[in-house]
């Protein structure tokens, strides 16, 4: 799920999981904590960078600390730029836009999902 | 079960390298029980295939399927109507269900994408060891259920080398002596009168001698 998001275009994933020792589902966060290193691990292989997935652990109760963590990923991610996906597919749409530019009348500018700047953070919660 | 690992995705980039459109193909048999080649392992692969080569400027098409075995014919025959459409499958299955899709759909180039390793057991969860080597001509009835060929790094038959100490081999002190457990076994069972039987020699021509293996049986055959 989270390597389908970064296909689908987002440039980083933070991934929230409740309290280590303080799971409903007993090791389900631990569990998630592994997965979570694993997809850093595919992320840095495959040229996405390991950094640009996170795990964090909250309780339900830390509506002021997630909102913290949250914007300082954004920040972090905002840092790093855009996904190498995000850069090649801006490039590869901005060739047909500045052609279609050039043409009298034609329309230009890049634009849509994927594009240079374009910031999706996606926070999931792992384990309620 | 047949236990694998996953290779290294460098390794598996290289050889998809030509393509532009690929199957990647899990089988439900054992791989999917060692978490190497099921429908999760094959999601994930071709995820990772797709962003590195999407990252790379040169995006890959992937066909996700999971077989319910690449080791019987009816379960590839499955596959014939939509190969033809992609270059080429990798497959998550062991070695034989990679050669069985190479022999049946023969005009596409069939990829391994694990490493087949050995055949085993799942001791605990996310740990696999070696406990069986096929030497076709199985004695365990008499070693207390504990394979001598596996068991010992020298796969000995006649008791323990000089090189155990202490119940641990001489290649690795984590590895346990594999006639240290036959014979600890045969104690607790109260049968040590098998280890002290004078055994024949092993007949190894059921092993790896003599080529491929097969075996042909009449009740069942058509």
């Amino acid at each position: 799920m989270i390597l389908k998001a970064f296909e689908n275009g987002a440039d980083g994933v933070m991934v929230v999981g409740c309290l280590e020792g303080d799971c409903h589902y007993l090791v389900g966060n631990i569990r998630a904590r592994r997965r979570v290193e694993r997809v850093a691990r595919i992320l840095a292989q495959t040229g996405i960078g390991a950094q640009r997935v996170r795990m964090v652990n909250l309780s339900a109760g830390e509506g002021a600390k997630f909102v913290s963590h949250a914007a300082e990923f954004d920040d972090h991610i905002r840092e790093l730029g855009p996904s190498p996906i995000n850069v090649v597919r801006s490039k590869a749409a901005a060739v047909p836009a500045a052609a279609q530019a050039e043409r009298p009348g034609g329309p230009g500018g890049p634009g849509g999902p994927g594009g240079p700047g374009a910031l999706r953070t996606e926070a999931a919660r792992e384990q309620r | 079960m047949i236990i694998g690992n996953t290779k290294p995705l460098e390794q598996i980039l290289s050889m998809v390298e030509p393509f532009d459109r690929i199957v990647v193909a899990g089988c439900y048999g054992c791989v999917t029980v060692c978490r190497v080649g099921g429908d999760k392992e094959v999601q994930v692969l071709a995820s990772a295939l797709r962003l590195a080569r999407a990252a790379a400027g040169r995006p890959l098409d992937v066909r996700e399927v999971t077989l319910e075995r690449q080791c019987d014919p009816e379960y590839v025959e499955t596959m014939r109507p939509y190969v033809g459409d992609y270059q080429g499958v990798l497959s998550l299955a062991c070695g034989a269900g990679v050669q069985f899709l190479a022999e049946r759909l023969t005009a596409s180039p069939i990829l391994p994408a694990i490493d087949t390793t050995f055949i085993g057991v799942t001791e605990r969860q996310g740990e696999w060891a070696e406990r069986c080597q096929a030497c076709g001509d199985c004695v365990l009835h008499t070693t207390g259920g504990i394979c001598p060929v596996t068991r010992c790094s020298k796969s000995i038959f006649h008791g323990p080398c000089g090189g155990s100490m202490s119940g641990h081999c001489e290649i690795a002190k984590e590895v346990p002596c594999g006639w240290q457990l036959i014979i600890d076994r045969l104690r607790a069972l109260g049968r040590m009168d098998q280890y002290e039987k004078l055994r024949p020699l092993k007949n190894w021509r059921s092993s790896r001698d003599g080529g491929p293996r097969r075996i042909i049986r009449e009740d069942l055959t058509q």
